[in-house]
């Protein structure tokens, strides 16, 4: 009965506010803020949301999106902007507030850590930027389901490239990010010297190079959720993704999934205002809550992302569902983090477009 | 339609006139002029909005593969300086100095980001030297040829000023040729990208064949079941008549849901062929997120498309005229051949012509099923809007694919009439 | 009529050519409509998988559920997508009907000037590719954002849909209208009804059919579009088709199936209420007996 008073109240509204040429959510007590869904969503509204609207009140709206600067673009140049806050990639923070499409951030809003040291030196190198802040370090990995490979397991790099060794098919994501540096990586390359080969036609060329070795067992993926889900309907073998994501599968969901930290490529996600947001200030409010060291450790009690304070670390303790210890599970734990490459945005904000065009051109072939 | 009475009129001495005494002439010129006035007032509303949310819109998106305001409006100076230049050798120092100061300028008005992603569209890499430099740019003192060149060695590659100058004109047509895989070199002579680059011609190539293979197919696979619905007594056919519409009525989602749902490897064709040993579990094909998988959701998709206009071309063909050619002699086959199919000819016409149109500006049951090989030019477009956020470049694509559409249109509206067009 | 079936002399050729088809034709209606059929059982699995396992093969009632109904149900976001499409369906098929009727009622008038090209332009928005129209209304959304905005809005999105519905809406009346018999009009004006009275009196419910079938012809696309709510609308406009969009594109999940069935059961409806209405109208037509 309740459900369809709800409803009934909704489709009113709905009405009025389509009558009137308005939207119905714009008032200063909601935010809409948007990350990419699945278990990361769900560990910032645990560790975020719920404590912030517990705390003030306020009602979060959360939306999910794949990624990218095209809505947030589309939303500022219509005026219309949706979106008070935003869970961006480094290189499409930069770009974006280049571009002039992303509110400038104060840092003088951000609180000090809990054990006093102003925020500008608690934060990591890199992420205190002008116009976003960054909340976590995540990277891309491999993982491979350990049922379907009975004798030698897959320790590096190099072999997810190697179909001989290791049969079966590879999800990786439709993108050239990450997929070159893990090509380069496999083909021998050290990891501070991937980026100088990638900067040359030659880098380039071998790394497209080492891709076609697998190209025909790849099977493309876009949403953050879907590789634990190929793994999962046995559809690949193996395949790129967030560790968070796959940490998820195997400490929640239980599956027999592992990760493969070898030449890992690591970056960071940060909250970023879009200019012109209804509710800046409340979204600065949140901004600030959210990347104090209590909130940042909070949210790595729900998935496998370093904290993006160091005067959160210490606080890290165990899964909040499945109780298990969650220090050694971080990308930047010291057992993981031995041959690692860190995304170099810049690289990737000068060459997306050239690099996109010869990964379209090269998928279609 | 007015000229038969006036000829009759004039060759009339005497006028005729209504009751209250006007000239019959004039008053029916009056009336049909009020109803045509009637009519356009009926139309006017629709066409109006059409007009204002539909063409506009369009002629607007067109606009958008043409106009380039940004380097203009933010570089004035030195594309003013640029104009003397040759071209061949790096310019002089007076260009150094004003694009110092245009890049300040841009700084300062916040627009340096947006001129630095336009220039990278066209070289790749121009984003960092203009960001890069514009942030130096404030300390930096003549002569500004050495100082900026030592900010970014690029500023010392003719390429890049070439760019700059190649992309002052506000209107300029680098959209269209990157989307036909083309582009200005060093000298300003246009040429074929790199070999590695070009994708636009091939995909446009693809999405033809695709619709192709699609049309052939739903010309092959509609031409028996419309024959037979217009064979069978109405109350048979009307029956049948359902398994036809019901897919056109269903969602296009559901229905590419359903062949995922059909076709993946751990799918129910798979699962039966399995279980019927033609082949063991581990030799479960990929029947879907390619292009087989696209072309067969399309086909099932579209088929309705081909089935309704054939149908009612094979509705007005009357058995006699069979008839007619087996009783002067003909072999049943050869009077089908020669008679019945001919005369089906508008039809197959009509359903090839839309099934074609329809599936050469699909979107999303490539996008969901395609894969890698799978993929058409309405993605590409889709992807430059939302991705790579290159707005020119998904319009010139998104104009040539218009182009194409408008012609095909145009032909059926001149071969079928689309007020022809059958919808069940 | 029915050259069909097959002729009691026909030798061993004819018969095999007549089996041949009837078994092609068979596949192509199994073709054609199976893919919509097996997701129904499926959406009852009880387990979270896309394939018929061997107790639901056996009609085993444990191995059916209506567990993925009630987890759609239960989800906010899904009920909210599915009152977002009914009220966008809703609004944009009501401009659709209105407008597209008039200018139907228009077009049909023998004094109607430059007919050919006014159809042509009026009908474009079916033909024009999906992409390119959205690509342009958010173009278009955008350079109007200062005065009003309709990105991201209801507003916005059923323009969008009302501009899509249209030329259903204009296409089926029009053939309605095309058997009308305009002395009934006159009729009616010479009893004495204003214009306003002879249309809703005589004219309309003579192209009722026509405007119904049109009216569902809107609703059905506007309640399957995905494309312009991918390009305009915000999370608020959120609706069925997109959020299938996010799911297919995500992990098919058992729930989508769930969905799925509905919606085949809301086009059974629908079509079913279009077939009643072209028969009705047929019959009044005298093109069917009975």
């Amino acid at each position: 009965m309740k459900l369809l008073k709800t409803n009934k109240f909704a489709i009113a509204s709905a009405l009025a506010a389509v009558a009137f040429g308005v939207s119905s959510a714009s008032g200063a007590d909601q935010l809409t803020v948007v990350s990419w869904g699945g278990a990361y969503t769900k560990s910032q509204v645990e560790a975020y949301h719920k404590p912030y609207t517990k705390q003030f009140g306020t009602k979060i709206l959360s939306e999910n999106y794949s990624g990218g600067l095209a809505e947030i673009k589309a939303q500022v140049e219509a005026k219309s902007v949706k979106w008070d806050l935003v869970d961006l990639e480094m290189s499409d923070a930069i770009r974006g507030c280049d571009e002039g499409l992303l509110e400038t951030v104060d840092i003088s809003i951000l609180p000090k850590g809990d054990n006093g040291v102003a925020a500008k030196d608690d934060f990591i190198d890199g992420a205190i930027t002008d116009c976003a802040i960054a909340n976590i370090v995540w990277s891309t990995i491999y993982a491979y389901d350990k049922s379907k490979f009975s004798g030698k397991k897959p320790q590096t790099m190099a072999d997810f490239f190697d179909t001989k060794k290791f049969p079966g098919k590879r999800g990786m994501r439709k993108t050239p990010k990450a997929n070159l540096e893990f090509a380069l990586t496999a083909d021998g390359v050290p990891a501070r010297d991937v980026y100088k080969l990638l900067a040359t036609k030659e880098g380039v060329n071998r790394a497209f190079k080492k891709l076609d070795t697998i190209k025909s067992s790849v099977i493309w993926w876009e949403a953050g959720a879907q590789p634990p889900q190929l793994l999962a309907d046995g559809e690949v073998a193996m395949t790129t993704a967030y560790n968070g994501r796959i940490f998820n599968a195997i400490a929640v969901e239980k599956k027999p999934f592992e990760i493969v930290w070898d030449g890992q490529v690591f970056d960071m996600d940060l909250w970023a205002i879009p200019k012109g947001a209804k509710n800046k200030a409340e979204a600065m409010k949140f901004l600030a809550f959210s990347t104090d060291t209590k909130r940042l450790a909070g949210q790595a009690a729900w998935i496998s992302y370093g904290p993006a304070r160091k005067s959160s670390i210490p606080l890290i303790g165990k899964h909040a569902e499945a109780g298990i210890e969650m220090g050694p599970h971080m990308p930047t734990a010291a057992n993981n983090f031995k041959n690692v490459v860190q995304n170099d945005f810049e690289f990737w904000a000068d060459r997306q477009d050239e690099l996109n065009e010869r990964f379209n051109a090269w998928l279609a072939k | 339609m007015d000229m038969a009475p006036k000829t009759l009129e004039t060759s009339r001495s005497e006028i005729l006139s209504t009751v209250d005494g006007q000239p019959l002439k004039k008053a029916l010129a009056r009336t049909e002029r009020t109803k045509r006035f009637k009519a356009i007032l009926l139309v006017a509303p629709l066409l109006t909005f059409i007009t204002v949310t539909f063409l506009y819109p369009i002629c607007l998106m067109l606009f958008r593969s043409v106009e380039n305001p940004l380097v203009a409006e933010n570089m004035p100076q030195t594309l003013e300086v640029l104009q003397k230049w040759d071209g061949k050798s790096l310019p002089s120092e007076l260009a150094f100095a004003a694009a110092a100061k245009d890049l300040a300028a841009a700084r300062k008005s916040k627009m340096i980001g947006r001129l630095a992603t336009r220039l990278n569209f066209e070289t790749s890499g121009l984003r960092s030297v203009i960001t890069g430099t514009a942030r130096k740019v404030k300390k930096m003192e003549a002569p500004f040829k050495e100082a900026m060149i030592q900010a970014r060695s690029q500023w010392g590659d003719v390429a890049t000023w070439s760019t700059i100058k190649r992309l002052g004109p506000t209107i300029i047509d680098v959209n269209y040729l990157a989307a036909v895989d083309r582009g200005y070199n060093v000298k300003g002579e246009i040429e074929l990208r790199d070999e590695d680059r070009r994708i636009y011609v091939s995909l446009f190539g693809r999405t033809l064949l695709m619709s192709l293979i699609v049309t052939v197919a739903s010309l092959f696979l509609g031409f028996p079941i419309a024959y037979l619905l217009a064979s069978l007594p109405l109350k048979y056919s009307n029956l049948l008549m359902i398994l036809v519409l019901l897919p056109f009525w269903t969602s296009l989602l559901v229905r590419t849901t359903s062949w995922i749902v059909l076709l993946q490897t751990q799918g129910v064709l798979n699962d039966v062929m399995v279980w019927l040993g033609l082949f063991e579990d581990e030799q479960r094909v990929q029947l879907i997120f390619n292009a087989q998988g696209t072309v067969i959701a399309m086909t099932q998709i579209l088929l309705p498309f081909m089935v309704l206009p054939l149908y009612s071309v094979m509705k007005t063909i009357h058995p006699s005229y069979m008839r007619a050619a087996e009783s002067l002699g003909a072999h049943r086959y050869t009077a089908y051949w020669r008679i019945y199919v001919p005369n089906t000819l508008p039809g197959i016409g009509a359903g090839s012509l839309l099934v074609f149109i329809l599936a050469i500006g699909y979107y999303i049951t490539p996008a969901l099923v395609g894969g890698q090989d799978g993929q058409m030019i309405s993605n590409l477009i889709a992807f430059h809007m939302q991705k790579s956020l290159n707005w020119g470049l998904a319009a010139a694509l998104g104009g040539i694919l218009l182009g194409g559409v408008v012609i095909l249109y145009w032909l059926y509206n001149s071969l079928v009439g689309v007020e022809r067009l059958k919808l069940g | 009529m029915s050259n069909i079936s097959l002729p009691k002399h026909a030798g061993l050729v004819e018969k095999c050519w007549h089996y041949a088809f009837v078994l092609i034709c068979s596949v192509v209606f199994l073709f054609l409509i199976a893919p919509i059929l097996v997701i129904i059982p499926l959406s009852f699995n009880a387990e979270p998988y896309f394939t018929f396992n061997e107790s639901m093969l056996a009609f085993d009632s444990n191995a059916y559920s209506t567990r993925w109904y009630e987890d759609f149900w239960s989800t906010e976001i899904w009920r909210q997508s599915i009152v977002n499409s009914f009220i966008i369906a809703f609004w944009s098929t009501l401009m659709a009907v209105t407008l597209g009727t008039l200018a139907a009622l228009g077009l049909s008038r023998s004094e109607m000037p430059c007919k050919g090209l006014v159809m042509g332009l009026l009908i474009s928005p079916m033909i024009v590719p999906l992409v390119i129209t959205a690509a342009g209304i958010f173009f278009f959304y955008a350079s109007v954002g200062d005065f009003i905005p309709l990105t991201g809005t209801y507003l916005g999105v059923i323009i969008a849909h009302t501009v899509l519905g249209t030329p259903f809406v204009v296409i089926t009346v029009t053939a309605t209208l095309s058997g009308f018999d305009n002395s009934l009009t006159r009729a009616g004006a010479m009893c004495g009804a204003d214009p306003t009275r002879v249309f809703f009196k005589v004219v309309l419910p003579l192209i009722l059919p026509g405007v119904i079938s049109g009216a569902l012809f809107a609703f059905v696309t506007s309640f399957d579009e995905v494309v312009v709510v991918l390009f305009i609308a915000s999370v608020e406009q959120q609706t069925i088709p997109r959020q299938m969009w996010a799911g297919i594109r995500e992990q098919i999940s058992p729930t989508i199936l769930a969905v799925a069935t509905i919606l085949v059961c809301i086009s059974i409806l629908l079509l079913t209420t279009v077939e009643l209405l072209r028969r009705r109208a047929e019959r009044l037509r005298g093109m069917l007996p009975g």
